[in-house]
């Protein structure tokens, strides 16, 4: 029973949270703790068996503790009794409650927060980690992170950052933020850096578990979320088709294995087929795709290749032209370029690359990626400086030791 | 003739005072207030949340910026403040962002100490 009320109690959770921050006046603190009470009391009430709604029940318990709390701090009895008649009839309206984890999201990705803030206090209010999981998944201090958070919270209250869904007007910029959150825990916990391996697996989940939420919230929300919900489709997809691939990117002793050499039969072919059905959708958003959404395309392209050799380059160096024109950036030129020289051939791809150098000169994937063209080239000697130059500038050690086996195949050869 | 006094100190010093000293450094500011209250010198004075809360807002390319944290630009000097009502911060961001300097300095959005009491 404990370990049934535990789950149910961890699943509610951020739901629970977020309806109390907004009972709370976006006060979070204070919701944090009434929430904790109602989790610690229900673990007491229901020992003897669930509630018929556990939701509202656990809202319910918070929220009386909230007003109780802002009743006793301001003693502005006339005023609370009002709010509190409005809550308090007779048991929680479940059909009545809004879902407030929207405003929750917006909030914990207000640009006036530090990102670093930003992301771990998305993980921590919306995902269900603990301070230290955060602090360990970051490689940060425990004390660190819990002061990063408490420092955030409280510009939260102080500087009274609005809880609420952004307006109309707003709402493109911001939900790029909330995005751009997801995706950086994604990638943190994606990246073959460092860190605890189990850890890192752990904020994949929890950034593929938001993106889901986050599609299913725009979803349903307001009509002018209905962009937002193609380009977070677009996200998803794309966290799930990397995802799907994530233990055949390296092989048994932590090397990096590049994508034409995977081993294919090991994708995760249910998660890429739920991917590949997000990706039509997340295309046809009005006044145009989004970057997620084709960089998705791009990912459900390789995914759906039967072999390296079957690969789309054509498709795939069309999509990353209309992602440079649409969202251009050094790195998605560079990623065209190699797109280019898989249909027409290495030279065509160094043309697109030299021009480049002062943008990339010291991102090691540049060197790396122009050493390899030289090699396929026939150029032994430029693609071994290339190699090394790109050695100068890598940060994780499987990624050297493969540069290094480049350098050396080709100096064995000359 | 108005002059503005911009008051600058270390946050660790006042945090790290003991209660007592806490008490008689603030009364030495309510004390200060009165008195410049009753010879005519005071206009308006406020203290300030801490540096912990502020926001400062950038316009660049028609674009507006927010960054956590105070104004830290060195080669900009102060030209001017104003003092808003502002619904929340996004209000006071957007209010922020329409002062004309904003398009090539900075503006440190702070918040001003509330007392419950009042």
């Amino acid at each position: 029973m404990h370990e049934r009320i535990t789950a149910l109690i961890r699943a509610e959770r951020s739901r629970i949270l977020a309806s109390t921050i907004r009972v709370a006046n976006g006060d979070f603190e204070l919701a944090e703790e009434a929430v904790q009470d109602a989790c610690v009391a229900a673990l007491d009430a229901w020992q003897g068996g669930l509630p018929d709604q556990p939701r509202a029940w656990l809202m319910q318990v918070a929220r009386n503790k909230v007003v109780d709390v802002i009743r006793r701090r301001v003693r502005l009895r006339e005023l609370v009794a009002d709010q509190i008649e409005d809550d308090a009839t007779g048991a929680i309206d479940l059909v009545a409650v809004p879902d407030d984890r929207m405003r929750l999201m917006f909030t914990c990705c207000h640009p006036a927060l530090a990102v670093e803030a930003q992301i771990a206090l998305t993980l921590h209010t919306l995902g269900g980690l603990t301070t230290d999981e955060i602090a360990r998944a970051f490689l940060v201090a425990p004390p660190t992170m819990a002061q990063r958070l408490v420092r955030a919270k409280t510009k939260i209250r102080a500087a009274k950052i609005p809880y609420e869904v952004p307006e109309a007007r707003e709402l493109g910029a911001r939900s790029d933020a909330v995005m751009a959150v997801l995706y950086l825990i994604f990638n943190e916990g994606y990246a073959a850096t460092q860190g605890d391996a189990l850890v890192r697996r752990e904020l994949c989940h929890e950034a593929i578990r938001l993106g889901h939420l986050l599609v299913e919230l725009t979803g349903a929300g307001r009509a002018e979320l209905g962009e937002i919900a193609a380009e977070a489709q677009g996200l998803l997809a794309l966290m799930l088709l990397h995802d799907a691939r994530r233990d055949t990117r390296t092989d048994v002793h932590g090397d990096v294995v590049l994508l034409d050499q995977q081993d294919r039969t090991r994708w995760d072919r249910a998660q890429i087929d739920v991917a590949l059905a997000m990706v039509p959708p997340a295309l046809r958003r009005r006044g145009g795709p989004g970057p997620y959404a084709l960089q998705a395309a791009i990912a459900a392209l390789h995914s759906a290749a039967p072999t390296a050799e079957a690969t789309d380059w054509q498709q795939i160096a069309a999509l990353f032209a209309e992602l440079e024109r649409r969202y251009p950036s050094p790195v998605v030129s560079l990623n065209r370029a190699v797109a280019v020289a898989m249909v027409e051939g290495p030279a065509a791809g160094l043309a697109l690359i030299e021009p480049l150098a002062d943008a990339l000169g010291e991102y090691h994937l540049w060197h790396a990626t122009r050493a390899d063209l030289l090699r396929r080239q026939g150029d032994r000697s430029r693609a071994v400086e290339a190699y090394r130059a790109a050695l100068a500038f890598v940060g994780s050690a499987p990624e050297r030791r493969f540069l290094t086996r480049r350098v050396e195949e080709l100096d064995g050869t000359s | 003739m108005q002059y503005l006094c911009l008051i600058y100190q270390d946050e660790k010093i006042t945090d790290a005072m003991t209660p007592a000293q806490q008490g008689a450094f603030f009364g030495g500011y309510m004390q200060f207030t009165k008195d410049i209250r009753s010879s005519g010198h005071f206009v308006g004075g406020d203290a300030l949340q801490p540096v912990a809360t502020a926001t400062t807002v950038r316009v660049r390319d028609g674009k507006i910026t927010t960054t956590d944290g105070p104004f830290a630009e060195t080669r900009e000097q102060l030209g001017g403040y104003y003092l808003i009502e502002a619904k929340d911060l996004d209000d006071a961001i957007a209010v922020a962002a329409r002062i004309p300097s904003a398009a090539h300095g900075s503006i440190e959005v702070r918040p001003i100490q509330v007392h419950a009491n009042m």
